[in-house]
């Protein structure tokens, strides 16, 4: 996978109101399919609900304690998991990005692990750390970290020559350069690089918890194998909801991260 | 350190002695430069000329100490080395006025010394107005304004430039031409302006120094007598402009030659 870099442009009022537009047009459309699906009874209701039954399944959902003790718990895994990958990506990339020997040996290694699914990963990690938490932050770290380590491998490779040349010739060496210059100036990679770790590891946890189940401890994972061992679809969808929001949630404040900078360094083409 | 006092002014800020660069080695490599041997007085404007590919850069990057020469020898005299380059080569995302400081950070100037500085050498350049606007926000001639604020905050005594307004159009380079020489003059500096443009080099220098296509050898020297405060467009800097091109023309097919 390639860490999307493409400049975008800035979103001014009028195409937030448009965008917003489109997005309840798109949200419509999605439920109106459903509905007419369900409408069709194509499927028994118990088997394919119709988007009314979820949302009330959802909302009473939402009035439980069971829920928001679950996302809690996940949150605190995808936080903890997310947070030793960043701290593990960044100086594993920060060590290969300044020696080239390290590299040749083991930039190779770091993007083979990112094509690895990270699932694959399950049966080992169990067998090493047991049906533990630490089992599934394992895999979380391992999905996650390549994509931060790449971000700031990219993130340094991008810096133009001349600015280096300009910063060693304002006297910057060491820590001064890399402080001064080589870390911000990776910034936007930095900031790719997270979001596609955090796309990781967000996946990886989800299947962690279906796969690595731990006893007493309501996860989102938990809950969702629970709707699958009582057949219960409205709750099973009303979660993968969750899930979906959830996730969509994290990606938006990494990409308002992402516009920001890109705003300061004038990476986004002004609308006229 | 201080900046060197004016009755200093016949001391010799740059000297090269018998300079030459290869680059690469073996049978790839290429001779870039051959025997240089300058000196540029304290105080001094050397503009250096010549076709693209007569190592000037190169010439540049040794005199600024980012370079080693293969053989022969670089003396700056201690004095403090600025570099300028064609792009302006600001960092995106600091501000003008943080991209400025920076330079007085790398010196370990203390932050309260660091604003006032920051001020004047904004000032300087004309672009007080400006010090919060972060480069993508100003013109060509602007950013290369900062740049030339950030190479002064240096507290160089040299200044070496390399092409600074070749991507400029020519009424902004007029002008950057007329500060230049105020700045120059007000601060003392020694100046080695790399130029293909031989009426740009006249219009600004004490001393013109042709050099020959690769390898870059000094062909000749030129002292410019025209008297400042001078212009582009006179007869005067248009004559030797015409004389300067012409020698450099016969170099040029000399060169061709084998």
């Amino acid at each position: 996978m390639v860490t999307d870099t493409a400049p975008r442009r800035v979103v001014r009022a009028p195409a937030v109101v448009a965008s917003v537009g489109s997005t309840a047009l798109a949200i419509v459309a999605v439920l109106g399919i459903w509905q007419l699906v369900y409408l069709s009874g194509w499927k028994p209701s118990f088997v394919l609900p119709g988007p009314g039954e979820v949302a009330e399944n959802l909302w009473q959902q939402l009035h439980e304690a069971l829920l928001w003790a679950a996302i809690w718990t996940t949150m605190g895994r995808a936080v903890i998991g997310f947070g030793l990958a960043l701290l593990i990506g960044t100086v594993v990339g920060a060590v290969i990005s300044r020696n080239i020997v390290l590299r040749r040996a083991f930039g190779p290694v770091i993007t083979g692990l990112q094509t690895m699914p990270a699932i694959a990963w399950f049966p080992f990690a169990i067998i090493f750390f047991g049906l533990h938490t630490s089992a599934i932050l394992f895999v979380i770290v391992i999905g996650a970290a390549p994509a931060v380590a790449i971000g700031v491998i990219a993130g340094a490779d991008h810096i133009p020559p001349l600015q280096l040349r300009a910063a060693k010739n304002l006297g910057l060496r060491g820590f001064g350069l890399y402080r001064h210059v080589i870390l911000p100036g990776s910034l936007p990679m930095f900031v790719g690089g997270l979001r596609q770790g955090w796309a990781f590891a967000w996946r990886s946890l989800m299947a962690g918890e279906l796969v690595v189940l731990i006893s007493d401890t309501a996860s989102i994972g938990v809950l969702l194998e629970n709707a699958q061992n009582l057949s219960d679809m409205p709750s099973a969808i009303a979660i993968m909801i969750v899930i979906l929001l959830i996730g969509i949630v994290i990606d938006a404040v990494f990409n308002a991260a992402d516009q920001h900078i890109r705003r300061r360094w004038g990476l986004l083409e002004e609308q006229k | 350190m201080e900046r060197q006092p004016s009755d200093d002014a016949r001391a010799a800020a740059i000297s090269l002695t018998r300079v030459s660069k290869r680059h690469g080695s073996g049978r790839a490599a290429v001779d870039a430069l051959r025997e240089i041997t300058l000196t540029v007085q304290a105080g001094e404007f050397v503009c250096l000329v010549g076709t693209s590919g007569c190592g000037k850069s190169t010439l540049l990057s040794l005199i600024a100490g980012m370079d080693r020469p293969t053989t022969g020898q670089v003396n700056t005299h201690g004095r403090r080395v600025a570099l300028m380059f064609q792009q302006p080569a600001l960092f995106p995302w600091l501000t003008a006025a943080a991209n400025v400081e920076l330079a007085l950070r790398a010196r370990g100037v203390p932050r309260a010394a660091r604003r006032e500085r920051v001020g004047q050498m904004l000032q300087t350049v004309g672009l007080a107005d400006f010090a919060d606007k972060r480069p993508h926000q100003l013109s060509g001639g602007m950013q290369q304004r900062v740049a030339l604020a950030r190479a002064l905050a240096q507290d160089a005594d040299v200044l070496l430039m390399d092409e600074p307004f070749g991507a400029l159009d020519a009424l902004t380079r007029d002008r950057l031409h007329e500060e230049l020489e105020r700045i120059v003059a007000e601060q003392n500096l020694t100046v080695v302006f790399v130029t293909h443009n031989v009426r740009e080099a006249v219009r600004l220098a004490d001393r013109v120094i042709l050099l020959s296509p690769r390898p870059g050898r000094i062909v000749e020297e030129f002292a410019v007598a025209v008297p400042r405060p001078r212009e582009i467009n006179t007869a005067s800097v248009a004559e030797l402009a015409g004389r300067i091109t012409a020698r450099l023309h016969r170099e040029g097919t000399r060169s061709d030659g084998h």
